[in-house]
């Protein structure tokens, strides 16, 4: 009888650093998801394929709405639109409650398009051309300004429509962390937010409703909500006092991390990443203890991120292995890095779709793309793998169906796998057809002879 | 390929091999032992190859492909 076959290998020992963490990051293999077999989603869908989970979306969404909720009694929350616009991820926001947070007009048109009302959308984004500034104003959406342009954009949309617009500012400030993101809206610390207000309070096009503020992205740390918290309370009494008004809503944007490792940190997300209730805890403490009960103001949070990221996966096969001439073992698999734009600023978790004995070594991990740039995972420490052998790449779900981008090969299926276990394909792979679709050949380029 | 050096290395039978020239040391499978002791016996790839297929439960492909990529190892450390 023949032996079992493992797959030889040689390592050279050498004497290293201790992790002591103990913490493998990469190693493991997952042969289901959310209880459906990795080959029953592959034989439906194809390979690559995103996959979607209805019930961790929910799970993640309550337990961050409860929390918050539970804290601050007039919390709402909005759908970040950018960070997953697929109709049937916004469709289950919807049901549980959020409004839509949308930074261009083709993100309101969708979000319009999907039923949401004008009144429940927040339209931000240093970008507003003016015919959706009309469209806004008319349906009654919140609209948060981002400069003094816009300011006198806003106010010629609001007269063309015969209207005085409410509208929010957003504002920017220091609030301990590097880099500061100072490019978005009205500076506090230089008066021109208040300068703003000023503006905007002597108009006769538009009043003033709201504040609002998102102060950076994947943060680490909870105190810069604190901070983010305090200065802006602390503008809109000011405001308050001076203009005789009342701020209806105050917005502290999103920018909560998931448990996604960041390239160029060396603990893993599990240790480095705090719990998404210490930022809930930053933003809903510091209001409570700043403001006094007869003066809450509705209050946003736009999580996407925390929300959506670790309910979403990639599944795709390895089609060659190969050796390096330096000796690092590489594999590539059929998904790029036009499809993982997130891949350029984290390292993911690598799965496998089965146990595979061997020696474990640090591998390249390459996408299909005839470019030198497309390198999916630039370390994973992996077992030796078939050809064949799926690969599940996580977290997966923030950012990615948004900013892929056709090249070279059609865009992948999106699969949803419903809270009741069956799945749905929310997004059918690309055609040729939906490629050249918009093209148009001049008449004169249309034959030619080889 | 030098297979010279092969023969300077002490190979353990639970895949401890010491190179005195180098001081190096490495671990290998039992797969990759066998490999080794072919190689001793100086035989050729493909002859390396047929006996891993009848002795184990494997491919063409398979094999083909792992022969190769640990001779290629080899090669980085210098080994042969």
């Amino acid at each position: 009888m023949k032996k079992e076959y493992i797959k030889p290998y040689i390592k050279k020992q050498t004497a290293g650093i201790m992790n002591k963490f103990g913490v493998s990051y990469n190693k493991g293999h997952r042969e289901e998801i959310e209880g459906v077999p990795v080959g029953n989603l592959t034989d439906k869908f194809g390979s690559p394929v995103f996959v979607i989970s209805e019930k961790v979306i929910r799970e993640r969404y309550r337990k961050i709405y409860s929390y918050f909720s539970n804290k601050y009694p007039k919390a709402k929350m909005s759908w970040s639109y950018k960070t997953n616009y697929l109709d049937a991820v916004c469709s289950i926001m919807h049901q549980e409650g959020e409004t839509a947070e949308v930074v261009s007009d083709f993100e309101y048109q969708k979000a319009r398009r999907l039923g949401v009302p004008g009144n429940k959308i927040i339209y931000n984004g240093p970008y507003k051309p003016i015919e959706s500034l009309e469209v806004a104003f008319d349906e009654g959406a919140i609209v948060n300004l981002d400069n003094f342009d816009e300011i006198i954009k806003a106010e010629e949309a609001a007269k063309a429509i015969n209207k005085k617009a409410a509208v929010g500012i957003r504002v920017n400030m220091d609030t301990g962390v590097y880099p500061q993101w100072s490019r978005f809206g009205f500076n506090l610390e230089n008066n021109s937010a208040f300068n703003a207000v000023k503006r905007i309070q002597h108009s006769e096009n538009l009043y003033l409703e709201g504040i609002h503020c998102h102060i950076g992205t994947f943060m680490l740390d909870s105190n810069a909500y604190r901070e983010a918290v305090r200065k802006v309370v602390h503008l809109m009494r000011k405001i308050e006092s001076e203009f005789k008004i009342s701020i209806k809503y105050l917005d502290f944007g999103g920018g909560f991390p998931s448990m996604n490792k960041l390239k160029g940190t060396y603990l893993p997300p599990e240790v480095a990443v705090p719990p998404v209730e210490e930022f809930i805890d930053a933003v809903a403490d510091t209001l409570l203890e700043e403001l006094k009960p007869d003066e809450y103001p509705d209050v946003y949070l736009e999580t996407g991120r925390a929300i959506i990221d670790e309910a979403g996966w990639l599944i795709s096969t390895v089609d060659a292995v190969k050796r390096l001439p330096d000796g690092t073992k590489s594999y590539i698999i059929d998904a790029g890095v036009n499809l993982l734009y997130t891949s350029t600023w984290y390292n993911y978790k690598v799965e496998i779709d089965r146990e595979l004995h061997g020696a474990y070594e640090n591998s390249i991990i390459y996408g299909p793309l005839c470019m030198n740039i497309d390198v999916v995972v630039e370390s994973a420490f992996l077992p030796p793998l078939p050809r064949g052998t799926r690969l599940i790449l996580s977290p997966m779900g923030a950012y990615n169906v948004t900013q892929w981008m056709q090249f070279i090969r059609y865009r992948p299926a999106v699969a949803m796998i419903m809270e009741d276990g069956s799945t749905e394909e929310i997004r059918r792979p690309e055609t040729l057809d939906d490629v050249v679709g918009p093209e148009r050949i001049p008449e004169k380029l249309k034959k030619f002879e080889l | 390929m030098d297979r010279d050096k092969l023969s300077v290395l002490a190979i353990s039978d639970s895949g401890f091999i010491f190179d005195p020239v180098t001081g190096h040391s490495y671990t290998a499978n039992a797969t990759g032992l066998r490999i080794f002791e072919l190689l001793k016996e100086d035989k050729s790839e493909d002859d390396i190859k047929s006996v891993l297929m009848e002795e184990f439960e494997t491919t063409e492909d398979e094999v083909s492909v792992d022969v190769d990529d640990f001779i290629e190892n080899l090669k980085k450390y210098f080994l042969i």
